[in-house]
């Protein structure tokens, strides 16, 4: 049975993740525009493992007072299905998109047991002239570069608790509405700390299905809930329903994912079915494939 | 709990090795066991007994009051606990240090801090020469752990430094940071001449531009590096002066290019 919260109906069904690697860095520039650069660029092309590789975005900014060098920065979260192709992502993203933004440095932003190579892979590019620093157990690389060092830690923590694929499919009976209804969720998860949604915006509107009718193709549309196709095929769409669109987040841990999906939903209830959304959902696939269950009766306001 | 305390009775004889008085090495041992530990460096026979006043108490704190400068190799290859030394010390203080804290509120004698590994070693008053540095016929000086000297260093401190950060707050003298091979020494104020002496690798920082380098290191140009940033964040805790050094403009040195030149000396300005 459907749940009715300030009129925003909530489906009683559940959203279903899977387990994922993790890691995050500190990028650390002489302004927050510039740290913000360099975490942008780093996190592009970073919306879905299906394609990017990895899936990444922008944790949250930070003071001087909350930084290694006492400058402005940002956390950057990098999830992948594996440790070798987070491994590898991090390596490359960090080498073009944040040793070559101006002014840049780079520091491990998650402690593990666990490691992967930050500054102990991109020292080469120091071509013999890069210098390590060790202090208080702590290892760094200083590269040589055009506007002076590139300073950066040499490993940074790797965690295998990760959730990746936590989401919500927010109805609405018009295009401003729901887009209203999704931009406030994203900006509600945003400040929950290990989580990211690293879709443009945190919003996705080309939800998608397992398969294709084409061969090679290993997702498709998510036709249920297409509204044009409503009639064609098998809808998963109220008959006023005009518009969907997907926050999907990716968290450090289970609790966080949670955490962010109920802060989500508390925003697209605070926004009511007239200025935003009237119905809230979740992507499954029947709990057969991923281990983590996000009941939404469960995460109400 | 208390510390265990040992109170000098009267400035001994003869030069004392106290190696064996380390948290490590009196671990469970009584009173009447730690008295019986014999120190002496001559044929005559010395005890702990002896020359010092024992109070019991816990190991992993040691104190040792009324110390002098016949006091030798105390804190020898300690790795964990805490050694506060209140007076002098003769030689090799912290030699071979692994580990824990070693204070000493007055002076420390030549080879302090010889071959340490890691820990922290801490002397208030001056440090004599080779502070960090090899014994004859080592290849390496420190590798690793924090020394910081309050007040001046003798000559040749860090002297084939291999790893760890050494920080004088005061003067160092002639060729601070000689065949340095990695690792920092900051030098608060005026270095003696030629600091950096046949550097291979590793950090050298001068407060005094006044300081006299060898004409086998190369001006870079003045930067306020993010290294230097983040190393005045790391060692802050331990030396506002030495923080306050590392966040000025500094000019970059490189050098010894009479050796492998990949080292640097940062100069600051005059004081």
């Amino acid at each position: 049975m459907p749940l009715t919260v300030r009129g925003v109906r909530i489906d009683d069904t559940f959203a279903e993740a899977f387990g994922m690697r993790a890691t995050a860095v500190i990028i650390t520039a002489d302004s927050a525009r510039w740290a913000r650069q360099a975490a942008l660029s780093m996190t592009g092309f970073a919306t879905s493992v299906i394609g990017c590789g990895c899936e990444a975005g922008i944790d949250r900014e930070l003071t001087g007072k909350q930084t290694p060098d006492g400058r402005p920065g940002v956390r950057v979260l990098l999830f992948a299905v594996s440790t070798a192709e987070l491994q590898k992502q991090l390596q490359t993203r960090v080498a073009q998109c944040v040793l070559t933004s101006p002014g840049s440095a780079c520091y491990a932003g998650l402690e593990g047991e666990e490691t992967l190579r930050l500054g102990n892979a991109l020292r080469f590019f120091g071509d013999g002239w890069q210098i390590s620093k060790r202090f208080g157990g702590k290892h760094f690389w200083r590269i040589p570069v055009m506007d002076g060092e590139f300073v950066c830690e040499a490993t940074t923590g790797l965690t295998k608790k990760a959730v990746g694929g936590g989401n919500l499919l927010i109805v609405g009976r018009t295009v401003q509405g729901t887009r209203a209804a999704a931009e406030a969720a994203a900006a509600a998860i945003g400040k929950v700390p290990d989580v990211v949604a690293p879709f443009p915006g945190g919003v996705v509107r080309s939800g998608s299905k397992v398969g294709s009718k084409y061969k090679g193709a290993p997702a498709s549309t998510n036709d249920a809930y297409c509204p044009t196709l409503r009639g064609a095929v098998q809808s998963a769409l109220d008959p006023d329903a005009r518009c969907v669109l997907e926050i999907v987040m990716d968290g450090l841990t289970s609790e966080a994912v949670a955490s962010a999906m109920r802060a989500g939903i508390a925003a697209i209830v605070k926004l009511g079915p007239k200025r935003g959304a009237m119905r809230i959902s979740a992507g499954n696939y029947g709990g057969k494939l991923g281990p983590h269950h996000y009941h939404l009766r469960e995460l109400l306001p | 709990m208390k510390p265990l305390t040992f109170t000098l009775r009267e400035r001994p004889d003869q030069r004392l090795d106290l190696s064996p008085l380390v948290p490590h090495g009196l671990a469970g041992k009584t009173a009447r066991e730690i008295e019986r530990i014999e120190l002496q460096t001559t044929r005559h026979r010395i005890t702990v007994g002896d020359v010092f006043r024992l109070r019991p108490g816990d190991a992993e704190q040691i104190r040792i009051q009324g110390a002098c400068d016949r006091l030798d190799y105390v804190g020898r290859e300690m790795n964990g606990g805490e050694i506060l030394v209140e007076g002098d010390l003769g030689v090799q203080a912290g030699r071979l240090m692994a580990g824990g804290r070693l204070t000493v509120l007055g002076n420390a004698g030549p080879w302090a801090a010889s071959g340490m590994k890691a820990g922290v070693f801490e002397i208030r008053g001056a440090a004599g020469g080779r502070l960090g540095g090899p014994l004859q016929g080592e290849i390496t000086g420190i590798r690793g752990g924090l020394v910081i000297v309050r007040g001046s260093a003798g000559e040749r401190a860090g002297d084939r430094m291999r790893r760890g950060t050494i920080i004088i707050e005061g003067e160092a003298g002639p060729c601070a940071g000689s065949r340095m091979i990695a690792g920092t020494l900051i030098v608060r104020r005026k270095a003696g001449p030629l600091p950096g002496f046949l550097l291979k690798r590793g950090t050298i920082v001068i407060g005094d531009s006044s300081s006299v380098l060898s004409p086998t290191f190369i001006d870079c140009g003045r930067y306020e590096l993010v290294a230097m940033r983040w190393l005045a964040g790391m060692v802050e805790p331990h030396s506002k002066a030495a923080a306050g050094l590392l966040r000025r403009p500094l000019t970059r040195f490189a050098g010894d290019m009479a050796v492998l030149g990949k080292g640097e000396i940062f100069v600051g300005n005059r004081n």
